[in-house]
């Protein structure tokens, strides 16, 4: 009899332990969900700054229009990617990078540099790159944590995650260097 | 001669093959042989390989531009580059091509003034060159004083983006070049030519591979020669194992190649199903002595001039095709016949005969003692250009 109920205790407490997991787990795969949309939302802006900044750059004249052209085409093209699916969109953005990078070298930092207000417009360009590189590590980051988590037995067989999707890391090329070609 | 120094600048690296390349070097080469001297301003990976009329604009850069991946010319060194070619040529004109293009070209319309002329080639270039963000290039399109179109669709594309109208000189060839060839034909055997990029549909290879079977069929000592870029593998339904290697694809091929191979040829032909602006390569057939087919488009029946300069058949008929090129491979005289029509018909597509028109625009926008000098107005770079050349004096 004895041995009766302290095996029911033993086993209601485990269940209890095992239930409150699964809510512990549930609740993180909520938490990093929410974490994932904070960081998307972060990257976007960051990615329409960056292509704003470089528009503005574009259309300064501190530049010659050859490089003008090249970097505000790919600014428009991923501007106007927004609509796009994501792969198409990570595809626009990274030829921006590109771009950035083609045309930015030292020389022309010095000529951008040695106008009025140059600097500025410069600076704003290049400071939302490295935002851009920023917020989009820290979402893929969020994502890798989040489906390592989805992936566990216990969420898996107890469909935790709900209906949510698998979220999915976000591959730009987004480095932007400033090269010295002389 | 009031003109006599003649600058052209190409916006697109001088080692790569393509159409504006060669028309360049075509316009150069024959301009100088009329006794202009002639200076050509280019990108250029490798500026050993490079004539001597070719001035080195600067390594390009690759980068990607409408889509795909180009290599142009940009930046401080480029336009540093650009300056210096325009002050010491002394030029009495330039001419810039596709001067859209974010190169060499763009570079040189916003760099220089006085006499400018501009030849505007592709019908695609995106312009939103006219939206705010474009004041730089805007205001250096506007310098250009003579514009120039080589096709109808370029014309149209200049006139609905850029506004102004353009005067329509179509691509030139250089005949002689294609004369100069020796003939290696082997009796008894029949050689079909086809030219252009494999993997493009509107080229229309499949349609000639339709109809290759019945031409096999009636001649078995006839091949099919495939020259240009693409995939050969993609075509392999419509190849019989059983010809062996009567249909040979021989890959992407040298100028110096293709006026061989088109010499070589009995027949060429041009199954295009549309997207044409002019099809010069019609008349380097005709220059080269070889009988064309081409299908019906009205940019090749006005260069056939309606079949008396080479076999039409309709466009993307196959059946058709077969027969036309089994006519002409069993009648010989009709062929020959055809092939001294194009011989005659050509000669309106010579470049001795193009440049012509060309050196008349020249003429219309030059001023007597005119020079093209560097624009150093109003520009915030001009500062730094005066920099560069305070550096170049030190």
């Amino acid at each position: 009899m004895a041995l009766w109920i302290f095996l029911s205790v033993v086993f209601v407490l485990l269940a209890a332990f095992f239930i409150l997991y699964l809510g512990m787990t549930a609740g993180r795969i909520d938490r990093l969900h929410r974490r994932i949309d904070i960081a998307m939302i972060s990257l976007d802006s960051h990615l329409l700054r960056r292509s704003g900044a470089t528009l503005e750059l574009a259309s300064s004249g501190f530049m010659d229009p050859a490089s003008s052209v090249l970097i505000s085409e790919a600014a428009h093209a991923a501007r106007l990617s927004t609509d796009l699916s994501s792969t198409q969109r990570d595809r626009a953005e990274s030829e921006l990078t590109s771009a950035l990078n083609a045309v930015l070298d030292t020389e022309e930092i010095e000529l951008i540099q040695s106008e009025i207000g140059g600097q500025e417009i410069l600076e704003a360009c290049l400071a939302a790159s490295r935002r851009v590189e920023l917020s989009r590590r820290f979402l893929n980051d969020a994502v890798r944590a989040c489906s390592q988590l989805r992936q566990q037995r216990s969420a898996r067989w107890f469909h935790l995650a709900g209906h949510t999707p698998v979220p999915q890391t976000r591959e730009i090329y987004d480095h932007v260097e400033i090269s010295d070609r002389g | 001669m009031s003109i006599k120094r003649i600058g052209i600048v190409c916006p697109y690296s001088w080692d790569v093959p393509g159409g504006v390349r060669s028309h360049v070097a075509d316009l150069a080469l024959t301009l100088q042989s009329r006794g202009y001297e002639v200076s050509v301003l280019a990108p250029v990976e490798d500026p050993d390989t490079l004539p001597d009329y070719v001035f080195d604009g600067g390594r390009p850069i690759a980068v990607s531009y409408n889509g795909a991946v180009a290599r142009l010319s940009f930046g401080v060194r480029a336009t540093r580059r650009v300056r210096q070619w325009i002050r010491e040529g002394n030029f009495d004109i330039v001419h810039i091509h596709e001067p859209v293009a974010p190169s060499s070209s763009l570079l040189t319309c916003w760099a220089a003034r006085g006499p400018l002329v501009a030849t505007w080639h592709s019908s695609h270039e995106r312009s939103r060159m006219l939206s705010a963000g474009y004041y730089v290039a805007q205001t250096a399109m506007e310098k250009i004083r003579g514009r120039i179109a080589v096709s109808e669709a370029a014309r149209e594309t200049l006139v609905r983006h850029i506004g102004g109208d353009a005067v329509l000189i179509p691509n030139g060839v250089r005949v002689a070049e294609f004369r100069d060839q020796e003939s290696v034909s082997v009796e008894g055997t029949q050689k079909i030519l086809f030219l252009g990029r494999i993997d493009e549909p509107r080229k229309g290879l499949e349609v000639l591979l339709r109809a290759i079977p019945h031409v096999f069929s009636a001649f078995d000592r006839c091949e099919l020669i495939v020259a240009g870029p693409g995939d050969p593998a993609e075509f392999k339904d419509f190849v019989d194992p059983s010809w062996g290697d009567r249909v040979k694809f021989v890959g992407i091929i040298s100028d110096e190649e293709k006026r061989r191979t088109l010499h070589q040829a009995d027949l060429y032909v041009a199954p295009h199903i549309g997207g044409e602006s002019f099809g010069i390569v019609l008349a380097e057939a005709m220059a080269a002595g070889t009988a064309v087919v081409a299908s019906d488009l009205p940019a090749f029946d006005r260069v056939l001039q309606s079949g008396k300069a080479g076999k039409i058949f309709p466009v993307g008929d196959s059946e058709a095709l077969g027969l036309a090129i089994i006519e002409l491979l069993t009648d010989t005289e009709q062929r020959e016949a055809l092939v001294d029509a194009g011989n005659i018909r050509v000669m309106d597509f010579d470049w001795d005969r193009v440049v012509q028109d060309v050196i008349a625009v020249y003429e219309a926008v030059h001023t007597e003692g005119e020079k093209v000098e560097e624009d150093l107005r109003g520009q915030v770079v001009g500062r730094f250009a005066g920099r560069s050349i305070r550096l170049s004096e030190e």
